[in-house]
């Protein structure tokens, strides 16, 4: 059994819209990530999944704001720190964040160099230039960025290159976690490889200890990490190692959203794309009873009026759905699932 | 599908340069192209390959350093104004960002009644305008009754890329240039779009130019598959000969890169669970 890097126990987060209304975008998630491990988690827009990943640093801001929960890193609970704490003790030494356009963050009258130094003495650091500079050299040449990246202007570099070089920056500081929020969905297929491939060479170098995904790109996923979560509406509908998710999913949702899949390969043309009528719920009132059931195929009057727990599996597996395994696996067998003839 | 293989938009010697002197750069050069009607033609490269210089150069909207591009077997010809528009009834886009698409200052109902004027129905009464628009909406699964009297920017991303291809199903134009058109949306509406942009090719029998890095997306939609590189199409042929089996080394690079789940990537050293 691995040390378990990353440990949150039913976290609820909302946004407070200017109208004084509650948005629930997470709802109570629960979730463990074990050393050396990476988590994915998929989803449609809106469903939460950045949302989760800002309320995972601990760090809030209006208009998002903590209802409950614990996240636990590396055995250190920072859910109940004050912002001014976090920013200190946690980011960046516990936790490190990439959105999606990390590459904006640079500021173009700054040389790459100095951006380290800040994030050195933002930390407490007493080493001298010379040695943040050694140490920067050092860590960019393991990662393949050349060296001289370090004295150049952000303007002078590619689009790759810029979110290799802020995620060389936010990982200086070795932090435990690290969410990748869709670092790669601004850049072309070929930026895409080198920005996951050094994402793995942090894993593999130790630099990092557990990573999180996130995107929307299932067959991305798939190539990075070893177990998906899928998201719906602020919960989480299943989870479960990649291969179990991509190929055999079990939750109705998940069924949908894999049918979805594009790849470049063999056979994959003459497959009928599934998609999922209707929008994700309005957030503002959760519906009662399970949250797909609205654009289920299989839904019962059941599903609408029973809360639906999450059930755990064996193999680390668990799902969202009234209905038990086997009679799932029984619905999909009459083929494809299809949601079009609604 | 068509079985007559009209050649319906070609081009020969199509270059674009910007610049001069020592500043010049070449972003389209010296390509020739036949495009056959009822095809659905993918171009995949990467960014900074041409392929919206290309395709802007196709709508008329900058102007070809050096070549000629026929349309319809005719040496087009967009010299005023007027040509131009004539022109557009046989060509339309869809673009990758749908929020900067739209005139924010006019409604939906003045975007499709447009499409109606252009096609000449300025004329036709009022009922047999809403019947059009409204057969237009159900093409693509809107509702007309919700969307009249609103904003495009009050719609999301998915239902702003369906109102344009509600746009196209009214405006039946000959060929359809798709700019990326489901970069910008998530995978679950992507399928519907798809779906959608199939259908009404396969209705008004139009062809349409897809745009795109994904292979994945090129691969399943496309009959004909361009690959692009640097200005130039280094490969092109049937989407299952290019893709599955390409010759260029600039395709096999793309097709490496792509993420796949039957072959996934080897980054990480033995050891590790």
């Amino acid at each position: 059994m691995n040390k378990t890097i990353l440990e949150v126990n039913g976290l609820s987060t909302k946004y407070i819209t200017r109208f004084r209304e509650d948005v629930y975008a997470v709802r109570n998630v629960s979730f463990k990530v074990e050393e050396g491990h990476s988590l994915g988690i998929a989803g449609e827009s809106g469903c939460g999944k950045s949302t989760l990943a800002l309320s995972l640093m601990g760090y809030y801001f209006a208009p998002l704001h903590y209802i409950s929960g614990d996240i636990i890193i590396n055995g250190k609970n920072i859910s109940g720190l004050k912002p001014d704490q976090v920013r200190k003790n946690v980011l960046g030494t516990e936790i490190a964040y990439i959105p999606q356009a990390a590459m904006n963050a640079l500021n173009p009258t700054r040389k790459v160099i100095r951006f380290i130094e800040d994030v050195m003495y933002a930390h407490g650091s007493k080493m001298s230039k010379k040695e943040i500079y050694d140490l920067a050299r050092e860590r960019f040449e393991i990662l393949n960025l050349p060296a001289d990246t370090l004295h150049k202007f952000s303007v002078e570099l590619s689009g790759g290159m810029k979110q290799r070089t802020v995620i060389a920056i936010s990982t200086i500081l070795s932090p435990k976690v690290l969410i990748a929020d869709e670092p790669s969905s601004a850049l072309d297929v070929s930026s895409q490889k080198m920005v996951i491939k050094m994402l793995h060479d942090l894993m593999d170098l130790g630099f990092i200890k557990a990573m999180l995904f996130i995107t929307h790109e299932l067959p991305l996923l798939y190539n990075v990490t070893d177990d998906i979560m899928v998201m719906y509406a602020g919960q989480i509908v299943e989870k479960g190692s990649k291969d179990q998710m991509i190929f055999d999913p079990i939750h109705p949702y998940s069924k949908g959203l894999m049918g979805s899949i594009l790849v470049p390969e063999d056979g994959t043309r003459n497959i009928k794309l599934t998609a999922i009528p209707g929008t994700p719920p309005n957030l503002k009132n959760p519906p009662t009873g399970c949250s797909f059931a609205e654009r289920c195929k299989y839904a019962t009057s059941r599903c609408k009026v029973y809360d639906v727990e999450y059930t755990e599996l064996e193999g680390g597996r668990g799902s969202r759905c009234l209905k038990p395994e086997h009679e799932l696996r029984g619905l999909y067998d009459d083929g494809k699932v299809d949601f079009s003839n609604e | 599908m068509s079985s007559k293989k009209e050649v319906c938009l070609s081009g020969t010697g199509v270059t674009k340069v910007f610049g001069f002197g020592s500043k010049k750069t070449v972003a389209v050069n010296n390509i020739d192209f036949q495009f056959h009607s009822g095809e659905l033609v993918s171009i995949v490269g990467e960014s900074g390959s041409g392929k919206t210089t290309l395709i802007k150069m196709l709508l008329g909207l900058t102007s070809v350093t050096n070549g000629d591009i026929f349309f319809m077997g005719e040496k087009r010809d967009i010299s005023s104004h007027r040509k131009k528009k004539e022109y557009w009834k046989g060509i339309q886009a869809i673009f990758q960002d749908p929020f900067s698409s739209y005139n924010i200052f006019s409604k939906i109902d003045s975007v499709l009644l447009d499409c109606i004027h252009m096609r000449g129905g300025r004329r036709l009464p009022r009922e047999k305008k809403l019947k059009m628009m409204r057969e237009a909406c159900s093409f693509v699964n809107l509702k007309f009754d919700e969307m009249t009297n609103k904003y495009p920017f009050e719609l999301s991303g998915g239902q702003m890329q369906r109102l344009m291809i509600a746009r196209i199903f009214l405006l039946k134009p000959k060929i359809l240039l798709a700019d990326e058109p489901t970069s910008m949306i998530d995978a679950c509406s992507r399928a519907t779009i798809l779906d959608m942009l199939l259908k009404l090719r396969d209705e008004i029998n139009m062809m349409i130019i897809f745009i795109t890095h994904d292979m994945g997306l090129a691969y399943y939609v496309s009959d004909t598959v361009y690959i692009m590189e640097k200005g130039k199409f280094v490969e092109h042929g049937n989407a299952d000969e290019v893709v599955l089996a390409p010759k260029a080394d600039y395709t096999k690079k793309l097709l490496s890169d792509v993420p796949k789940i039957h072959e996934p990537w080897d980054f990480r050293k033995s050891g590790k669970s």
